[in-house]
């Protein structure tokens, strides 16, 4: 608890700069990766992650020194190489896209590997932490670093700001802005070196091999959360922070821990939850829309038994036992029961003992759904040329779908007709 | 009888040749067409109907020939075009609202950098109310029918105030009560002097829709006035007997990786 009090009273300057650095990495990683999200090119965002490790230790062989300037000179180079290779290889040869990233993917790093290998057998001494590029060290961050990385990061930001609206457009519809004369290719070359350098501050923090993680996940999560996208923007920058924010705690407590999994674990959990829980587009809330459907089909289905029962006895008001209603049509009996207290509760149906009758509400609402059912039916027959035969199943489901507008345009359509394909006659609410 | 007639013309392509994967899918196309007419491109599928309209617009390379627009090259007068691409040629899942959508048709005017201002949202909404969508303006993109998919496109290609409009099967998915909003939309523009390029499926409309048609079929069959060309003996053209040596060609250009000019592969040596 104290090192948490500690860590996030920010007091210890080190502290300061850590979290500082992280936090911009992580956040400005989550800006560039949601247009990486949005124009689809997530899998190219992995291949440059892997490709930059090369570039890094060429970049320390050559220079001799770990100054972040010529590593991210060393890694912008490598990550730009594998992109050229990656649209070479597709446009040259037979192979799709996915197949060539995968290649370069694991050339470049299989080659990055080999260098790191070579440079710590050297004995060098200033090499020491250069194989924190693999998952990341964000304790690691200090003053020089902080300066290099923070400037990046707010180059990032600017350029996002500025080409906001262009990435946006041509994340959509890229033959449109082609069309209207928007320099497509540049905007498109912007936007990949934006990747590029957002891979190249990102490592910092998570290292190379879980780069994409921070690079897109962000974003994914963001989309279940929002149909907006300066909300999604907004969203994925504080999700990446916030995993940022605590890859530098865990760096903070425990140095032995590698920050990049750390960090990679706290937002796939915000994605996990996302995914989950998130309103609307989330599959919990799918599940529960699901449900609530399934639930108006049953509750309709009896009332319409009720209904069809009361237009044979002319009344629609007569007391009927479950047993009744299951002759007329297979429902499992104690989903009936299930259905007829639901349906008592909501005031469709009045219960005496073991009977059950309609209220003038039930009755309303069975009418509408006996209604539809036919006005459908003979839709399909008169306009879409369907045998009379096939159309009852099709009626069942769309009886609970139609909305009012839909309902009233039917019955436009029709003009009111009395009678169903099987003479039944058309209940119209007088 | 002959197309040499005197005007300025909107739309001049001359010896037009577009190839995808070497394999040439137009053919040497010569046309000129007047301004102010609704024209009809129509052909067989695979006839190169979009190819045509987005070879115009530089959206393809060009194996051969070159295109003019009000007697100048395209990059002069871009923000002269407009362009409604298929409805399915993008992620409607996109998270944008419908006036989101609309207003990319000012960016072109806005230029780099600059936010859309309050006057491009006035355009913008003016335009969804011409397509009849104004109460669908904050409507998220995914949830809106095949028609009005189509109609925020048109909004999208109206806010840009261009002259000359190219549209990609407008009226695919679309309801005849839509499309008829549509063609008399198209009608007031072409009186305004605007231009409208329209590929075309339906040829029971083709009459009654179109000043002009192009007919084509890989290789341009015929253009012109309506009445005069849309004959019985131009369709039996475009649309019967399948030039079946021109396609078996093409794809030996393919194969072979052959150039389909001789001074690109002159380049070469």
């Amino acid at each position: 608890m104290n090192t948490f009090l500690e860590f996030f009273s920010f007091a210890d300057p080190n502290v300061r700069f850590v979290v500082i650095g992280s936090v911009l990495l992580t956040a400005s990683s989550a800006i560039v990766g949601t247009f990486t999200f949005l124009h689809k090119k997530s899998l190219v965002g992995d291949a440059i992650a892997h490709a930059v490790l090369p570039g890094i230790c060429l970049g320390f062989i050559l220079s001799g020194t770990k100054n972040p300037v010529y590593l991210i000179l060393g890694a912008f180079v490598t990550g730009w190489i594998s992109l050229i290779a990656v649209e070479f290889i597709t446009k040259r040869s037979r192979l799709k896209e996915d197949t060539a990233i995968g290649l370069v993917l694991s050339v470049f790093f299989g080659i990055g590997i080999l260098m790191l290998t070579v440079i710590q057998k050297t004995g060098n001494a200033a090499q020491s932490g250069l194989d924190h590029f693999l998952f990341g060290k964000a304790a690691a961050l200090v003053g020089e670093d902080l300066l290099v990385f923070g400037i990046v990061a707010v180059i990032l930001l600017i350029a996002v700001f500025l080409l906001f609206k262009e990435f946006s457009l041509l994340a959509f519809d890229k033959d449109y802005a082609q069309a209207i004369g928007l320099p497509v290719k540049w905007i498109q070359l912007t936007l990949t070196s934006l990747i590029v350098l957002a891979v190249v501050i990102g490592i910092q923090a998570v290292g190379v091999v879980l780069m994409a993680a921070i690079l897109i996940t962000p974003a994914a999560a963001a989309r279940f959360w929002t149909n907006k996208i300066n909300v999604m923007l907004f969203m994925a920058s504080i999700f990446g922070a916030l995993s940022g924010l605590s890859g530098a705690y865990i760096s903070y407590i425990a140095p032995a821990m590698p920050t990049g999994p750390w960090i990679v674990i706290v937002i796939s959990m915000i994605a996990f939850i996302s995914f989950f829980f998130a309103p609307k587009r989330g599959v919990i809330s799918r599940m529960i829309r699901q449900s609530s459907i399934r639930k108006t089909i049953n509750d309709e289905n009896v009332l319409k038994v009720f209904y069809n029962l009361g237009e044979e006895s002319r009344n629609f008001f007569v007391q009927r036992t479950p047993e009744e209603i299951i002759r007329r049509r297979k429902f499992d009996e104690e989903m009936l029961y299930t259905v007829l207290h639901r349906l008592e509760r909501q005031g469709y149906v009045e219960q005496t003992a073991n009977h059950w009758a309609l209220t003038e509400e039930g009755k309303t609402r069975g009418q509408r759904v006996v209604k539809i059912h036919r006005l459908w039916e003979l839709y399909l027959t008169t306009h879409v040329n369907i045998a009379p035969d096939h159309v009852h199943d099709d009626a069942d489901t769309i009886e609970h779908l139609l909305t009012p507008d839909l309902e009233a345009e039917l019955e436009r359509i029709l003009n009111f007709p009395k009678e169903d394909p099987h003479k039944s006659e058309i209940p119209y609410r007088k | 009888m002959d197309n040499e007639i005197q005007f300025q013309p909107a739309l001049e392509i001359h010896d037009l040749t577009v190839a995808f994967d070497r394999k040439p899918v137009l053919w040497n196309i010569d046309l000129k067409l007047p301004q102010g007419k609704l024209v009809g491109i129509i052909g067989p599928n695979g006839a190169g109907k979009s190819t045509l309209i987005k070879a115009t617009m530089g959206l393809l390379p060009l194996s051969s020939g070159f295109v003019k627009l009000f007697d100048q090259s395209l990059d002069d007068v871009r923000k002269r075009i407009s362009y409604v691409p298929q409805r399915e040629s993008v992620d409607w899942d996109f998270p944008a609202s419908v006036l989101d959508v609309v207003l990319m048709g000012r960016y072109g005017k806005l230029g780099l950098f600059k936010r859309p201002r309050k006057a491009d949202r006035d355009v913008a909404l003016d335009c969804l109310k011409k397509v009849g969508m104004e109460a669908y303006a904050n409507r998220q993109i995914s949830q809106l029918s095949g028609g009005q998919q189509q109609r925020t496109f048109l909004a999208r290609a109206l806010a840009q105030q261009a002259d000359i409009y190219f549209m990609d099967e407008p009226f695919a998915g679309v309801d005849a009560a839509t499309e008829k909003a549509i063609i008399d939309l198209l009608r007031n523009m072409t009186e305004a002097k605007k231009t409208v390029i329209v590929v075309h499926h339906d040829l029971q409309s083709v009459t009654q829709y179109f000043d002009w048609v192009i007919m084509l079929n890989t290789r341009l069959v015929a253009y012109g006035p309506t009445l005069s060309t849309f004959t019985q003996q131009n369709l039996q053209e475009t649309y019967g007997g399948k030039l079946t040596l021109l396609s078996d060609v093409g794809d030996l250009i393919r194969r072979e990786s052959f150039p389909n000019r001789e001074e690109s592969a002159k380049k070469a040596l």
